[in-house]
Formats: structure tokens, sequence, C-alpha cells
């Protein structure tokens, strides 16, 4: 029971910052039904630039946190701008491929400039850690749960509350009856590729925070797996994302804790396929009839 | 339409390949192309027999796979083994049929069910398959783990991978244009359209689905036998992504595209090899910049034909 307790502990700052870069998944796939490939990158470039401001601007954590976000969210849009923006009317798979690109672009600049080298992330947080009823839990770790909880609320408050939130779910739904209905599009899908972008920038500094160190390619995996828990919980579905995020990153640390961490990967990916085939649009998603 | 093998279109075709072997053998023995190039040109040519075979999985039949990759790896590894037993040519043989026995199995069990689901579903679903596959070969003792098999026998020569790429070219055309390839492009044009024509969809995505993975196979067990070293990394999802780079780059559904689309990439690689990381950023912004100009890739869904160009220069002598 305790190791389990522990694992569930684990489990959900592992999950928190999966929950994290979903939401970025699930926000561009449901404005442009584009899978952004390019969006573990970002969070790789949020950890970098969280790194630069800590180290060369000597800033603290959270000022560090609010420059890295914001930084990404300017160049989440320039992205857009440059590369998707373009591609709005061609195939999906073309814009796919230009999103590998991107992903490429950002990983190999980022080593051309900061080297391919694995850098430590400096301890802006203390490591105290305190024992509960006999189960160890880190400052870090609470640091990481409250942030992507306040960021997670935040993005609940923009979407269900605000204009611009109105905005982005009427062009998820129709995007051409929202343009009728005077929303600006382009802003739109502007926004929220800067939030997305802002959200993958703050999982990067708390990965950063968490494990010690950081490399351009280190986007690449947390990707894949944050995609993963975006379509499992429904893609295109906010509050999808994060349940597939807690989920996934329950998964991994369970299986690691109880079976063998070589296969946590492949159980990830076995419930993926098992909930495509069972629910294909997800666990919150709605089943869509066709129409000819 | 003249259906002998004999036809004027087989005899042109036979005439063009049999002349680029020789150009390519004339050039190596004379040592215009190096080791160095010779090494490029395997892997243009294991690359080709990847590329058609993903084609007809994703450009003609439509259906989105991102696990190609792992089906290379199941043909690397079962090869890789049965040589390092047998290090004959029987065995060689033995690698590869046993390769597309265990691709054939495991392509049908992924294909039966994933293929109901549709466009993005499907790709994430593969990619799933192909994450699972490696994955699985990371653990096995048979394939030694995460280190990879090494001092695999080097059977694979050049002229013997030129006749499996031409082969699996000409099986992929022939794919194509037979009733099954008609089936295959009314399902990407309108799934529905050719369900209410008669079309068993599900029959004839399987039978592509299962004919890109075996031809996925086949490449690995040549990518095995050139390369003295395989290990599970290389077979990843950045694998499969770099065939569907090679197919969209060339043109979704040409497979003439697919064959330039490699001997393109491959040449811009060679030339970019001195430059260290900033060859990959030249790729991807080259990569960004073909997308965003010419979604469609460079050949669209062009096929080139010699009989025609043949009678196009007749008709122009004439006119003249």
């Amino acid at each position: 029971m305790q190791q389990f307790l522990q694992q569930l502990i684990n489990g959900l700052s592992l999950g928190s910052i999966y929950a994290l870069i979903a939401l970025g998944y699930t926000m561009v796939y449901g404005i442009i039904k584009l899978i952004n490939f390019a969006h573990g990158d970002m969070y790789m470039i949020g950890a970098y630039i969280g790194y630069m401001g800590i180290t060369v601007f000597h800033l603290p954590f959270f000022p560090a946190l609010i420059f890295s976000m914001a930084f990404c969210a300017v160049l989440g849009m320039v992205i857009e701008r440059i590369a998707y923006k373009p591609l709005r009317n061609a195939t999906r798979i073309a814009a796919l491929i230009t999103a590998i690109g991107v992903s490429f672009f950002l990983e190999y600049t980022t080593m051309r400039f900061m080297g391919a080298e694995v850098k430590t992330f400096p301890a802006v947080l203390s490591d105290k850690s305190w024992i509960i009823y006999g189960l160890r839990i880190n400052f870090q770790q609470i640091v990481i749960f409250a942030t992507s909880i306040i960021l997670m609320v935040l993005l609940q408050i923009i979407v269900r509350r605000t204009k611009i939130g109105r905005a982005m779910r009427a062009v998820s739904v129709d995007a051409d009856a929202a343009k009728l209905m005077g929303v600006d599009v382009n802003a739109t899908i502007s926004f929220t590729f800067a939030i997305g972008s802002a959200l993958a920038a703050a999982a990067g500094i708390l990965v950063g925070v968490y494990y010690n160190s950081i490399n351009p390619l280190m986007g690449m995996a947390p990707g894949l797996k944050a995609f993963v828990a975006a379509v499992f919980g429904g893609i295109g579905i906010i509050p999808g994302a994060m349940v597939g995020g807690f989920a996934i990153g329950l998964t991994e640390t369970m299986v690691s804790g109880y079976a063998s961490s070589l296969y946590k990967d492949a159980v990830v990916y076995v419930l993926l396929i098992l909930i495509l085939l069972l629910k294909p649009s997800g666990l919150l998603g709605k089943n869509k009839k066709e129409k000819v | 339409m003249n259906t002998t093998i004999f036809s004027r279109k087989n005899l042109l075709w036979t005439v063009f390949i049999v002349a680029l072997f020789t150009l390519i053998e004339v050039l190596m023995m004379a040592d215009i192309i190096g080791a160095y190039y010779k090494i490029t040109l395997m892997l243009i040519g294991i690359n080709v027999i990847l590329a058609v075979g993903l084609n007809i999985i994703i450009g003609i039949t439509g259906q989105f796979s991102l696990g190609h990759a792992g089906f290379m790896s199941v043909g690397a590894y079962s090869c890789a083994i049965t040589i390092k037993m047998f290090p004959t040519w029987w065995g060689f043989g033995l690698g590869i049929l046993i390769g597309l026995g265990i691709t054939f199995v495991i392509a049908l069990l992924v294909a039966i069910p994933t293929l109901r689901l549709k466009g993005d579903y499907l790709a994430i679903a593969t990619l799933g398959v192909g994450e699972i596959i490696r994955i699985v070969i990371l653990n096995m003792n048979i394939t030694n783990k995460a280190a990879g098999l090494s001092s695999i026998p080097m059977l694979n020569s050049f002229p013997l991978l030129f006749g499996f790429a031409t082969l699996s070219v000409i099986l992929s055309a022939n794919f194509k244009n037979s009733a099954v390839g008609r089936a295959c492009i009314g399902i990407k044009e309108d799934e529905i359209a050719a369900e209410a024509m008669g079309i068993n969809t599900t029959r004839y995505k399987t039978m592509a689905f299962v004919f890109g993975a075996l031809l996925a196979s086949v490449a690995g067990a040549l990518y095995a036998s050139t390369f003295y070293v395989i290990k599970p990394e290389s077979f990843g999802f950045a694998k499969s992504i770099d065939i569907l780079v090679i197919v969209v780059f060339g043109g979704m559904g040409s497979l003439t595209g697919s064959v330039v689309a490699t001997l393109a990439l491959g040449v811009i690689s060679l030339l970019l090899q001195p430059f260290a990381e900033l060859r990959m950023i030249i790729y991807a912004a080259a990569l960004i910049a073909v997308m965003v100009l010419r979604p469609q890739g460079l050949m669209g869904n062009y096929e080139f034909s010699l009989p025609k160009l043949f009678q196009r220069k007749k008709r122009k002598g004439e006119g003249a």
C-alpha cells in the first residue's frame, strides 16, 4: 500500500508534466486539425530559455518560468505564421511533414548554438523532502504539481470565461462559421499556438528542475508520450488532455514500480492501441457520425 | 493494349534498367564512384524499397502508417540472426524468408483491427505498433538487447541490391496498375463511395498494408547484411519519419516521385555531410520550404513513362 501511494505521488508529478505538454497538442489539433510534431521541441526550447534565464540573467525560479513562457509564446506564433499558415488549405499530411521539418529545425539549431552535450540545470529550488506517514514528498514535486494545476486552472478560465476563449471554441467547432460571425480566425489560431507553446515551456522548466539535466533532443520522447496522452483523453478536448496526461504518468510509474521499467513505454503504447480500438475518439471523446 | 511480356513498354524499360545498371557498374569499376559513394548508393537502394512500399500504403491506399521502421526491424533481425548461424547464400535466402513470414503474421495481426481506424488515429496506432516492436526487440535475448547484433556477414552486394530494388519498383507499379491497385486508389479517394461500389475496403486496405510491410522487411534484411551492425534504435520512430519524408517529398501516389526523392535526399545529405549540425538545419529548412511552396510533393501524382516519352518525341519530329 505504501509503495502504491509513493508511486502515486511520483506518477502525479510526472503526469502533470505530460498533461501540460498534451494541452498544447490538443488545443492545436482542436483548432486546425494538425498533429504538431514540433510541440515536444517547444518544450525543449522552454527548458533552454529557462536555463539561460537562470544562468545568464540570474533570475529566480518564477521570473525565469514567466520569461521562458513569454519567449515560447512569441516563438510559437512566429512558427505558426511562417510554417503552418501557408499550408492551412493543403493536405493534412503536408502540414504534418512541415511540423516534422520545424521539429528538426528547432532541435538542430539549439544543438548548433548550445552544443549537443547534456547541460546541468541549476538547482533553483531546494530539494528538501518531507516524510509523511512513511511517504517521501519532495519540495520540487509540490512545486511541479502546484504550478501545473495553477496553469491548468488559468487555461480553463481563459477558454471558458474570456472573449478570446469563446473565439477559440468557436473556431474549433467550425472555422468558416466563426469567420462569418466576425471572429478573427487568424488571430485566434495565433493565440492558440501562443498558449500551447507557453504551457510546453513551463513543462520544460519543470522537467529541468526535476531531472537536473537538459539536452537538445529531450523533447522527442516526452513529446511522443504527451501526444499519446492527448489521444488517450480524446484529442481536441482540453479536459481530456489533463486526464490523459495523468493517466499516462501514473501508468508509467506504476509499471516501472511493480514490473520492469524497460517495459513502461510498451505498456503505454499497448494501452493507447486498446483505447483507440475500443473508443477511437478517446476517453472523453464523442463519437461523430460520418456524413456522406 | 498490349499485354504480352515482350510488349514495347517492357522492352524499353528492360533496356533502360540494364543501361542504368551497366553505367553504375562501369563507374564503380573505373573508381569514379568510390567506396564512400558506394555506401550512399546502397543506402539509396534500400530506401527506394522502403519508400515504394510505404507509398503503396500511404500514397495509393491513403492509409497513414507511421510504423514502417518496425517492419523493417523485423526483417533486419530475422535475417541477421539467420545468417549469423548460416553465413551462406542459402542462409541469406532463408533469413529473408523467415523475416517475410514473421512480418506477414505481424502485419496481418496489426492490419485487421487497426485499419478500421481512420486518418490520424490510424497514424497513431501504427506509431504505437512500431514502438512496441522496437521495445520488444530491445528486451529480447536473441536480439542481444540494446547492444544490437554485430559482425553480421556482409552478404549483400550492389548488383543484388539493385535487383531487389528494381523488383520492388516493378512489383509496386504492377500492384498500382492492377485491379487491386485501382480498388486501393478508390479507397483513398473516397472510402464510402468505394464501399458503395462493392469494394471490400478492409480486404484491400489489408492487402496494401501487408504488401508494404513485406517490402520493408526485405529492405531490413538487405540493410542488416550491408551494414555489419544493427541496433534497435536504428529502427525507431525517427526512421519511420525518414521514410515518410521521402514519400511525401516525392509526391504521394507517385512511385516515380518516391524513387526521385530517395535519390535527391540521398545526394543532398551526402553533399551536406561536412557541415555537421548545420546539415540538419539546412535539411529541415529545405523540407519546410518544399512543403510550403509545393505541398503536393515534387512529382505530385505524375508517373514517368518511357513509351510516352518516345511517343512525344516522335510527335514533335513529325510536326517539324
